[in-house]
């Protein structure tokens, strides 16, 4: 087929020095920062991207069909297996989704245990999230410095539940174990030393000037477009709105609790990353006050034995580090749910990826694969 | 001892630099890079083969030797083969001209100087044959039949070829204090002045350490390569012994820049301040081992430069390189003319553009290190004021 001629109306935006040929470019699924197994489908210009399509699904694994086929508690190990740098936070979205079904009442030691964990795996995902995004920008060493911190909280998960990635670490109606002795001294311990530590990525990375001029202004986008997207979390604090879940629906005990929500007007990749460097200094103070707060106590409610909720459909969601993760879950009376539906934050933030790499080079989608933070678990389940 | 005839010395040094130079890539750089890396990243790195992890670039390169060697179809076969020949072949060549030291006397009637030979269009041959490896990345990366490395190699043609010109502009401004492209004259003029030509080509330095990091590929500039964009771009289809040739050109060529930067910058084999009286103790050091710690802080500074900086993105690195260094050398070329006219015949010029020079660097590293506290103040001022005392 004959191209038209320059300039032409079918054709305006053509150069009329170069004949352009478009380039089409399979960017993995085994390519080392497409963080895990996502499968990108370009059409470049040189380097200028001028689609990008996702192909998700190489992970798939049935899970909303999974829950329907086991009971109700069987279902929490399965939720480790999607966002799987951080299983804490799945587990509580899930239980906390059984437990509005049931009208459970959490006592007040397992709530403060649940926080306590939600927040080292919040920081244990932002560790991941800042090392591998600085490793796809070519800045080796903050990837090493993090993963020596999250080794450390992967520790505390060790010792809590035995597990250090798929913790299967709450059930429903509250804990399966109360803390070790010793665990929160080493924790307050540890959290003392830890903004120093932050101090340190942060010297290496916020006011360098080539970590500067490959994040700011790459792949902006408003406030309003995140809204209409979905999209949730730090991308969307990043973009300016203070939208978040443990501030806006509080549950569990974060209304007791004294913390900021970081935002950034600016919604670039600059700024997502400020903000979840911040959101790691807040979840520290959340944790200093947590550990503050811990008194004995309970850390199981009361619960049957075999789980049977009404017949209701019942949606609850969490602010995990990633946006919000949400189950929705139909029961009809028995001890299996009717339907479990998931609500990824990591699979609907990756929708905006197409719209934020158009026009940019190709070393631009690594940073902004990176600064939507998705864990491939998670998007295809 | 009729054997050393001056000439059977010449191939005897060019058969040690051959076969040392690969030896000293193999096991002391490459076992330094992996253990400073280590270093400042809070881990160990190698430490397992051998004492203390000395015998990992044995096992390296036993491990790429017997590694598969694949060509892959669609290749254009004959240039894939050679592309890896291309990128060692120019850098050891050049290494022939580095003045590693002045004259070793072997015994009473036999001495050789440390060089294999010392050409007058000396810094010309070395740009020349030096850009010349550059082919050896842009065609194998052309001739892998792979996308990646077809960008890759279309980055470097871009990148290398573009930092070719503020690389040789920075040397201009040497050869206008030197009068001599011979890389021995210019050691020795440096002797001769009592001035290392760092101090008034400050500028000309930087510039060309900084095209010299973008001329080998290495982080910040390390864009044909680029593991997270491209895949190791241009050598991503290269396995085994080819892949050890493109490895050991970029560490060989990393050498020669490194022994280039010494030698014109640093004043080569002369210990520092060969002037002063003062300092003569130093000379217990021989003079080539001067020129190797030289060489080695270098060396060092690539692997620094490695484990601190992220990577520029490709325009952002073409906009640098054109709209920046080459301005720079060329009003650097003439504010080094101006000196040496200012004086004709002496030096007093040289000296007083060196303390200029001298005074507006430290200027600016105060001013960046203050910007950097102002910008550092400003983004704590943006948080609330309760969560201060943790941020």
């Amino acid at each position: 087929m004959p191209r038209p001629a320059d300039g032409s109306p079918e054709n305006p935006g053509a150069h009329t020095l170069f004949d352009v040929q478009e380039m089409e470019l399979n960017f993995g699924p085994q390519h080392p920062s497409t963080h895990g197994v996502l499968r990108l489908v370009l059409k470049v210009d040189g380097e200028k991207i001028l689609e990008a399509k996702p192909d998700v699904g190489y992970l798939h694994r049935g899970t909303e069909k999974l829950f329907e086929t086991e009971t109700y508690p069987m279902g929490i190990p399965h939720t480790d297996r999607m966002d799987y740098v951080a299983a804490a936070t799945n587990n509580h979205a899930f239980c906390l989704t059984i437990e509005k079904l049931l009208g459970v009442e959490i006592p007040r030691r397992a709530q403060l245990i649940r926080v306590i964990l939600d927040e080292l795996q919040r920081l244990s995902s932002h560790l991941v999230w800042l090392g591998t995004s600085g490793i796809d920008l070519g800045a080796v060493t903050p990837f090493w410095y993090a993963f020596r911190e999250r080794e450390q909280i992967l520790d505390f998960f060790e010792e809590y539940c035995g597990a250090r990635l798929t913790l299967n670490c709450m059930r429903i109606g509250g804990l399966p174990f109360d803390l070790t002795p010793g665990w929160i001294e080493r924790l307050s311990e540890f959290l003392d030393d830890l903004p120093a530590r932050i101090d340190d990525y942060e010297q290496l990375l916020t006011d360098n000037r080539i970590w500067k001029k490959r994040t700011v202004g790459v792949g902006v986008i408003s406030a309003e477009e995140c809204i209409e997207w979905g999209l949730t979390g730090p991308v969307l604090r990043g973009s300016g709105r203070e939208w978040d879940l443990r501030r806006a629906q509080p549950y569990e005990c974060y209304d007791e609790l004294d913390f900021i929500v970081p935002t950034r007007p600016g919604g670039d990749t600059y700024d997502r990353y400020i903000v979840r460097v911040q959101e790691m200094r807040q979840s520290v103070r959340i944790l200093k006050q947590c550990v503050a707060k811990l008194g004995p106590g309970e850390i199981r409610g009361k619960v049957p034995r075999v789980i049977k909720p009404p017949a209701e459909e019942v949606y609850a969601s969490i602010e995990a580090p990633k946006g919000e993760l949400g189950f929705y879950c139909v029961s009809n009376g028995t001890n299996r749910p009717y339907r479990m539906h998931c609500r990824p934050p990591s699979f609907i933030n990756l929708q905006a990826l197409p719209r934020l790499a158009k026009g940019h080079l190709i070393s631009d989608l690594v940073a902004l694969i990176g600064t939507i933070d998705i864990v491939l678990g998670e998007v295809d389940r | 001892m009729k054997v050393l005839t001056p000439t059977v010395l010449t191939y005897l040094k060019v058969v040690l630099l051959v076969a040392v130079v690969p030896a000293i890539v193999g096991f002391v750089i490459v076992l330094a890079e992996r253990r400073l890396m280590g270093f400042m990243q809070a881990r160990l790195g190698p430490n397992r083969v051998g004492p203390k992890g000395t015998l990992q670039g044995l096992a390296d390169l036993l491990k790429l030797v017997t590694k598969e060697d694949i060509t892959p179809s669609g290749a254009e076969k004959a240039v894939h083969f050679l592309s890896p020949v291309l990128s060692v072949i120019p850098a050891l060549t050049a290494l022939a001209l580095i003045p590693f030291g002045p004259t070793l006397r072997l015994s009473r009637t036999v001495s050789t100087p440390l060089y294999v030979t010392d050409v007058n269009v000396g810094l010309l041959f070395l740009l020349a044959i030096t850009s010349i490896g550059v082919y050896g990345i842009i065609l194998g990366g052309w001739s892998s039949n792979n996308k990646y490395s077809l960008l890759g190699g279309l980055r470097s043609a871009a990148q290398l070829v573009s930092y070719e010109v503020p690389m040789g502009l920075a040397l201009v401004s040497v050869l206008l204090m030197t009068r001599s492209l011979s890389l021995v004259e210019i050691v020795q003029r440096q002797e001769r002045i009592h001035l290392w030509f760092v101090f008034p080509g400050l500028v000309a330095f930087f510039l060309y350490f900084v095209a010299g990091v973008a001329e080998t590929n290495r982080n910040p500039f390390d864009l044909p390569e680029a593991e997270s964009e491209l895949v190791s771009g241009f050598n991503t289809e290269y396995s085994g012994v080819k892949f050890a040739f493109f490895f050991l050109g970029e560490y060989t060529a990393m050498i020669v820049i490194s022994c280039v930067a010494a030698t014109v910058f640093l004043g080569g084999w002369l210990r520092p301040f060969p002037s002063v009286k003062a300092l003569a103790f130093l000379d217990v050091v021989p003079p080539a081992i001067w020129f190797l710690i030289k060489t080695g802080f270098f060396l060092f500074a690539y692997i620094w430069f490695r484990s601190t900086f992220p990577r520029y993105r490709f325009d952002q690195l073409m906009a640098l390189g054109w709209k920046w260094m080459i301005p720079l050398a060329l009003v650097n070329i003439v504010v080094v003319a101006s000196a040496i006219l200012a004086t004709p015949g002496r030096t007093n010029g040289l000296f007083a553009l060196a303390w200029i020079y001298g005074g507006l660097f430290l200027v600016m590293a105060l001013l960046a290190k203050l910007r950097r506290a102002l910008a550092r103040r400003e983004r704590l001022a943006a948080i609330p004021q309760g969560a201060r005392e943790s941020a």
